[in-house]
């Protein structure tokens, strides 16, 4: 047993913590300097008359109020953002491939996951769960969508992807993208043989949808609270697992060495007795996991899902590893956290700063323009080196 | 019985047909080299050999089996190991980590330590460099690291790629002496694809010249390098 702990690489179960910490105080900051700094700017300006018109209350203060809301809601999308991402990155980094339908794969973990939780809910066993018995469900339902998506990963691989290795680059991604649809597409024609319907929502149960609150803030006539909802806390706790979980697999385990081998030089990788098609395989496998629970977690957090729910996460969690540097794990969960900061704070601020011209509806726009800005400016992403083409 | 017996065989990148129908031997202890100028065929045949690609016809017996459907991976189990052209070094990974994937195999993690300071008594530079990335390492410590993550294997057949290219003569040297002395201190069989067939038949027993995916002759080394044809097409004497 103690020898056992002796072989566990503790630098490495701290140093992703510490990153993640640093990725989110860093972001936090630098997303809040910018829009106190545009509050203090527009205080003296029509946005600032009008809002101490309706509530009374200056955007100063206004901006600063909302603010831990703010990044906390923004954490918690970042997290899931950045779980996603891992998906597309560490498949890249194998292939150098974009797994277009990894947001599938995200779909059908959340669609496995709450209709474990409906179906229980429906035997009356959730109503009258007790709380360590709800949390048990929610683990539950969390396992059993990263082995659906897990499972499904590797077998849409092995069918779709295998078999066109050594082709162009374009016919796998094609590829991918037909696999996308045809996901969809399944999951609309199972829920409505099964369940009749499209939209399914998450059951409430336990305590996820309760506040932890710190404390009440009078804002002008309104008060103001402060908390943190528990089901933001889950998100994050859970996502901060897996992602030291992953980097402890990749950095500090045999398997992961190969897998970064296979990565780095497939051909070299197989000469050194290493099974590449198993590498691959548990590459998916590792990514579906991490993209399934993030579906449930996603679920939790945004209660409704349907059959195109994937899509937007996915192409958001697609921008977050470009951010980050496509192939780059650490720069797959800056960019997811960085990307979910940005969202939530252009979704929050924006509509006062413009006065209701342009609401929380554009928050898109921001992710987009991003992976726009990213693919002119800085193709490599903020943490990928740049590297030459390989002939 | 010979170590590795490769009868007639013919590989193709898609249409183009590579090797037209080579057969080489190598015995226990051996250095066996092939020459030959490039795109001879010579990488291709150790690419067929390790299982990188696989011939069209032909077989491909090693230590008396027959290896030429098996996938790489499978193909080092059984002793062979293979050193590609280009050194194939891990770019990210450090030293260490590269020679730990040279024995990825083995999981008694004693041994994998005993044949690790095997390497850097071979190659003291490398302990020196031990946690840097590989791809920060020059061209010669490079080669000096393939070789030695080739060695993790303990393999029966020792297979090198061009081991002296881009590298500087007083290197070249380095590294010859060291196959040499495997060879001699260690019994291990070397089959050398060199470009360079002076310093390749300095040190070999036998050799086979390939031309456009054949083999053109084959002799000891010595003869090799008395051969009038040979001399002229790649030893540089006129």
């Amino acid at each position: 047993m103690i020898r056992f702990l002796k072989r566990i690489n503790v630098y490495e179960l701290v140093r992703p913590v510490g990153q993640m910490m640093a990725f989110s105080l860093g972001s936090a900051a630098f997303m809040s300097a910018i829009a106190i700094s545009l509050a203090l700017a527009l205080d003296d300006t029509a946005v600032g008359v009008s809002l101490m018109d309706k509530y009374n209350v200056s955007l100063f203060t206004y901006t600063m109020l909302n603010l831990p809301q703010v990044i906390i809601d923004g954490l918690t999308i970042g997290f899931v953002y950045a779980a996603i991402a891992l998906g597309y990155t560490m498949v890249y980094g194998v292939l150098e491939f974009i797994n277009f339908a990894h947001s599938e794969i995200f779909a059908v973990g959340a669609f496995v996951g709450v209709e474990l939780l409906i179906a229980l809910d429906g035997m009356g066993i959730l109503a009258g769960a007790s709380l360590g018995m709800a949390y048990a469900y929610l683990i539950l339902a969390i396992l059993l969508g990263m082995i659906a998506a897990g499972g499904l990963a590797v077998a849409v691989e092995r069918v779709a992807y295998r078999p066109l290795r050594g082709m162009s680059r374009l016919v796998p991604l094609i590829s991918a993208i037909g696999v996308s649809f045809l996901l969809q597409d399944i999951i609309r024609l199972v829920e409505s043989l099964t369940s009749g319907q499209f939209n399914r929502i998450m059951p409430t149960f336990g305590n996820f949808d309760s506040r932890i609150i710190f404390g009440k803030i009078a804002m002008g006539s309104s008060n103001l609270t402060l908390g943190i909802s528990v089901k933001s806390i889950i998100v994050i706790v859970s996502a901060v697992l897996m992602l030291v979980g992953l980097n402890y697999l990749v950095n500090a385990t045999r398997v992961g060495k190969a897998m970064r081998a296979v990565a780095q030089d497939r051909p070299t990788a197989s000469l050194m007795g290493i099974n590449v098609n198993r590498i691959i395989s548990l590459t998916f496998l590792v990514g579906g996991l991490l993209g399934g629970a993030a579906g449930v977690l996603y679920a939790l957090k945004f209660t409704r899902i349907d059959p195109f729910v994937g899509f937007f996460p996915g192409l958001k969690a697609f921008t977050a590893a470009v951010l980050g540097g496509i192939g780059n794990m650490t720069g797959a969960v800056l960019g997811g956290i960085v990307l979910g900061m940005l969202e939530t704070f252009a979704g929050s601020y924006m509509g006062v700063f413009t006065m209701g011209a342009a609401g929380s509806e554009y928050k898109d726009i921001f992710a987009f323009s991003i992976l726009i800005l990213v693919l002119i400016f800085r193709p490599q992403g903020l943490m990928g080196k740049n590297v030459v083409q390989k002939a | 019985m010979s170590l590795l017996h490769i009868e007639n065989i013919h590989s193709y990148y898609g249409q183009i047909h590579a090797l037209k129908g080579i057969s080489v031997d190598v015995n226990e202890g051996e250095i066996v080299t092939l020459i030959g100028s490039n795109g001879a065929g010579k990488s291709t045949t150790l690419r067929t050999i390790s299982g990188m690609m696989h011939p069209k016809k032909g077989t491909i017996i090693f230590e008396g089996k027959d290896i030429s459907k098996k996938e790489p991976h499978e193909i080092v189990h059984s002793g062979m190991v293979h050193v590609p052209e280009g050194r194939g070094i891990f770019p990210t990974l450090t030293v260490k980590e590269n020679l730990e994937m040279g024995a990825f195999t083995i999981t008694d993690s004693r041994l994998v330590e005993e044949r690790m300071e095997y390497g850097f008594s071979l190659f003291p530079r490398l302990k020196e460099r031990i946690d840097q990335f590989g791809g920060t390492l020059s061209g010669g410590e490079q080669q000096m690291l393939a070789i030695a993550r080739g060695l993790m294997m303990n393999p029966h057949l020792l297979m090198l790629d061009e081991p002296s290219m881009g590298l500087a003569p007083i290197l070249v040297e380095l590294i010859f002496d060291i196959i040499k002395e495997l060879n001699d201190n260690r019994g291990t069989t070397i089959l050398l694809v060199e470009q360079n067939a002076l310093m390749a038949l300095s040190i070999a027993h036998r050799g086979y010249v390939m031309q456009t995916g054949e083999i053109t002759v084959t002799d000891t080394a010595a003869n090799l390098r008395d051969n009038e044809e040979v001399q002229k097409a790649y030893l540089g004497v006129s």
